[in-house]
């Protein structure tokens, strides 16, 4: 059984790997951090938020200070999906974000249904109501 | 010599008549630790048990809570039509209900829940302290003022109401009502002074204090509160405004105890809490356990740049969670943006409503459901001689944490629990982003209050839809940005644009952020008028994006000093050369003679002369999802819109399309995505080989940095040979030097330097 965790990431149970759910890659094991298992790059937040303001007259230009800000963008290696930005500090050990008892999960899901479809919760179709026969 | 210690031991009567004497002869009742530092509810009463025992049905209880919400709904609208306060016209306020030992049932269905989660500390403080006291006791007609966040507040803006409600001589329950007042005599005009560095700074401290008696407003104290702040008039009308509203919702109490008994009244308002906290935990037990993390930065103490961690982790097991802001920064003593832990607890609680089950009755069981671990003295969990009137810079970034943590656990409930959740969404921009201002008046009259653009802030991209563009504040749906117009009749300020989106500056995403707006505001016709702002992410972007989407941009404050834009306006010619766009105007610098500067988004009061031009931007919302993940179709209706620029919608989304007909080529888009996501591929490098290289020991040398590292045990103050480091169990408040003094010690120095050269 495969539980679908994030917009880009979903656990296989029996195997207990991360996977992409765009690319079905095997991106690593499940007990450990599925960042461990992807290509990272560290962006320089002004290719992603530009200076709008000429930088040779201001020192802020509403794009971040890449000597205070470094955007780390963690890609699927097996199709190159973006599955997760992380805005912090240069040289700040990445946040170790999510992290899920697995054994837990298992028991979990023991008891359910698989979900091979991600349905947001505000797309729920809402019953239909019975409609009464009257008119005014 | 031998010396021995001697210890007075006291017998058991002794003790008892020490401890009587001191319970009897207490010097100061100040803010109660033990009480400040609790959040959960209070047990259950042996009355609350009688009256449960009584009344049961559960139909009957709905009734009860139907007339409880409907009331407090309509002081909410009576205070939002009579109070005078700009926060009290759009929104920034609430009415409460509470347990008869002072636990927060029900809020208004609009305004801030906020401000009622922390009204429940003053409450419980006149219970404990006030009931027995003889020189004040607790009667009906009574009515406690209060704003000192010590005692319970956010800051001391925020002004609260509170009745207790007695039936037939028993104290049943209080009611309250809050509002943002804004002016409160600080040291700087508007309540929020950033330039506090001290609690004496802050202006008027209320601890839970009686101004009304007998259902009437007592006007020596009224009087003394009024000659303590610059708008006097304001607080009259607003004291009156808050009593009113609180008397009509205890009137419809009342009517409520007719009509159902007070034994309904009762059971509810504990039925209440204990059915929300079971509701939590069953929606608790549907999410899988772990643990997820995020911390935020804020970039900005408002007096100097420095980054400071704000951290946080959500520890999920069963159906029990723990909320942990341990490794956060250490208190900063001296500066505005420290927080009493009910504070940020209370924003939490605002945070797991809006971003995650805003169907849950508003109370304090959102929160006291959790378990919740913090530093303490830390900048979130500060002692009682910290500076707090500018907490929310640092508190906004709670507002939006339980949004990024409960998501992750959130997203894969089976589909019979997303009834009971929302959405998957990105943060809403999270800073307060507005001009605080003060002076005289066009009416000769001194003031000094916010603008209501706090509540413009860019909503974030949601998993199936995009971010709406400048909903409400972080804090509160259902807050307003005002009218500009009123605003001119009572003040010398003129906005010189209309409220126009900001381009490019939303989060990116496969949904994208709502944007937020352009604030450009001028004073005219006064004699002294000033401004500041509290807003920090010039450097360090605030508001995060979601599952691969971006945070929006940073923003700066923007200035042209020195002309006067009415003047200018007047040339034949110039208003078609003004460009109603702060980025146009900037860079293009058409009015001459102008000092143009774009700096650190947070000021401390400076005062302007006539037309010159503030200008700053409401914040947009994170994204969601890959960027490439977009539809094509919506990058050219964002183009349509104005929303981004053509080089946001080639370089980063990847589009190809014809830019005078913004007709997508398909094919070629999706070669383009193809490409970069081949790119991407190249460039990326393994996680293990990527930490090798990025991961540092320490903080960088020359950035103040304050708060944990990787470490959360482990907590760094300071910059370069000055940065210290201390054990968080063991952390100690800092505090910053003044920075005039380190800018003319630097000035001093290159005097030194340059007079050292001329000889």
């Amino acid at each position: 059984m495969k539980v679908l965790i994030t917009e880009y990431l979903r656990i296989d149970l029996d195997t207990e790997q991360w996977e992409c759910r765009c690319c079905n890659h095997v991106i690593g094991p499940a007990r450990e951090l599925y960042k461990e298992g992807t290509l990272v790059y560290h962006r320089d937040p002004r290719e992603i938020h530009p200076p709008l303001l000429d930088e040779k007259k201001y020192a802020k230009t509403f794009a971040p200070d890449p000597k205070w800000c470094a955007i780390l963008e963690y890609y699927c290696p097996g199709c190159g999906t973006l599955i997760e930005t992380e805005y912090t500090v240069p040289g700040h050990p990445p946040v170790r974000d999510l992290e899920l008892d697995i054994d837990a999960l298992k028991a979990q899901w023991s008891k359910r249904k698989e979900e091979k479809v991600h349905i947001a919760a505000g797309d729920i179709p809402t019953p239909a109501r019975p409609r009464h026969g009257q008119s005014h | 010599m031998n010396t021995t210690e001697s210890v007075a031991e006291l017998s058991p009567a002794d003790q008892k008549i020490m401890n009587e004497f001191l319970e009897e002869h207490q010097l100061f009742f100040g803010p109660d630790f033990n009480q400040m530092q609790n959040h959960r509810l209070e047990a259950r009463t042996a009355r609350e048990n009688e009256a449960i025992s009584k009344v049961n049905d559960p139909h009957l209880l709905n009734q009860v809570r139907g007339r409880i919400q409907s009331s407090l709904a309509e002081s909410f609208r009576m205070i939002e039509q009579m109070g005078a306060a700009p926060g009290a016209k759009w929104g920034d306020l609430v009415a409460g209900i509470f347990t008869a030992s002072g636990d927060l049932s029900e809020c208004s269905p609009w305004g801030m829940a906020t401000f009622s989660a922390v009204c429940q500390y003053p409450i419980k403080f006149c219970n404990k302290y006030w009931t027995n006291d003889p020189s004040v006791g607790l009667k009906d007609g009574d009515g406690f003022i209060h704003n000192d966040p010590r005692y319970g507040g956010i800051h001391a803006t925020d002004q609260s109401m509170m009745m207790p409600v007695f039936h037939e001589g028993e104290l049943v329950c209080w009611v309250s009502s809050t509002i943002h007042e804004g002016e409160n005599g600080a040291c700087e005009p508007g309540g929020m002074p950033a330039r506090a560095e001290s609690k004496y700074d802050e202006g008027l401290k209320m601890s839970p204090l009686r101004v009304v008696e007998n259902y009437q407003i007592k006007r020596d104290v009224l009087t003394f509160l009024q000659n303590s702040v610059r708008d006097p008039k304001l607080q009259y009308e607003d004291v009156k405004v808050k009593m009113f509203a609180v008397m009509r919702t205890l009137d419809r109490v009342r009517s409520i105890i007719n009509e159902f008994g007070v034994d309904a009244l009762i059971a509810f308002l504990r039925r209440n809490l204990e059915d929300t906290e079971t509701e939590i935990r069953r929606r608790l037990s549907e999410m899988p356990d772990g643990i997820v993390r995020f911390p935020s930065w804020a970039d900005s103490s408002l007096r100097e740049p420095c980054l400071i961690k704000l951290n946080m982790e959500l520890h999920k097991k069963g159906d029990r969670a723990t909320l942990s802001i341990k490794g956060s920064s250490p208190q900063m003593s001296n500066r505005a943006i420290n927080n009493v832990v009910a504070s940020t607890k209370s924003f939490l609680l605002t945070g797991i409503i809006m971003q995650v089950w805003p169907d849950l009755p508003r109370n304090q069981a959102i929160i006291s459901t959790f378990d919740f671990e913090s530093d303490y003295p830390s900048m979130m969990d500060c002692d009682y001689d910290a500076t707090l009137s500018m907490s929310i810079s640092s508190a906004f970034h709670y507002l939006i944490k339980p949004g990024q943590l409960f998501n992750k656990l959130l997203y894969s409930v089976p589909l019979e629990a997303k009834s009971r959740i929302i959405p998957a969404v990105a943060a809403q921009y999270n800073q307060p982003a507005t001009f605080i201002y003060g002076g005289l008046t066009q009416h000769m009259e001194v003031t000094g209050n916010f603008c209501a653009d706090i509540n413009g802030a860019g909503q974030g991209a949601r998993e199936n839809r995009d971010g709406l563009h400048s909903i409400s504040g972080c804090f509160s749906f259902m807050s307003d940005t005002g009218e500009q117009e009123l605003l001119e009749e009572e003040l010398p300020m003129v906005r010189l644009v209309a409220q126009t989106l900001a381009k490019d500056r939303m989060g990116f995403g496969k949904y994208r952020g709502g944007a937020g707006y352009e604030q450009m505001m001028s004073s005219k016709g006064t004699a002294m008028w000033g401004f500041m702002t509290g807003q920090t992410g010039s450097s360090f972007s605030s508001c995060p994006g979601l599952f691969g989407g971006y945070s929006s941009s940073a923003y700066p404050i923007c200035r042209v000093k020195g002309i006067n834009v009415f003047e200018w306006l007047k040339k034949p010619g110039n208003t078609e050369r003004f460009p109603f766009d702060i980025v146009e105007l900037m860079n293009k610098q058409p009015i001459e003679g102008g000092v143009y500067t774009a700096d650190d988004a947070g000021i401390t009061f400076e005062l302007t002369t006539e037309g010159e031009i503030y200008m700053i931007c409401q914040g947009g919302g994170g994204g969601y999802g890959d960027v490439l993940e977009r539809d094509p179709e919506l990058v050219m209706q964002d183009l349509l819109e104005d929303l981004v620029s053509h080089q946001v919608a080639t370089d980063l989304y990847k589009v190809v399309y014809d830019k005078a007909t913004l007709r997508v080529d398909p094919a070629a888009t999706k070669q383009a995505r193809d490409a970069e996501r081949k790119a991407r591929m190249a460039r990326g490098k393994p996680y293990k080989e990527f930490v090798k290289t990025w991961t540092k020991p320490t903080p960088p040398e020359n950035i103040p940095y304050y708060g944990s590292w990787g470490d959360n045990s482990v907590i760094y103050a300071g910059v370069g040979e000055s940065r210290i480091t201390m054990p968080s169990d063991k952390m100690h408040p800092v505090f910053m030097p003044d920075p005039r003094e380190v800018q003319m010690a630097k000035l001093k120095a290159r005097i030194a330097e340059l007079e050292g050269k001329g000889k």
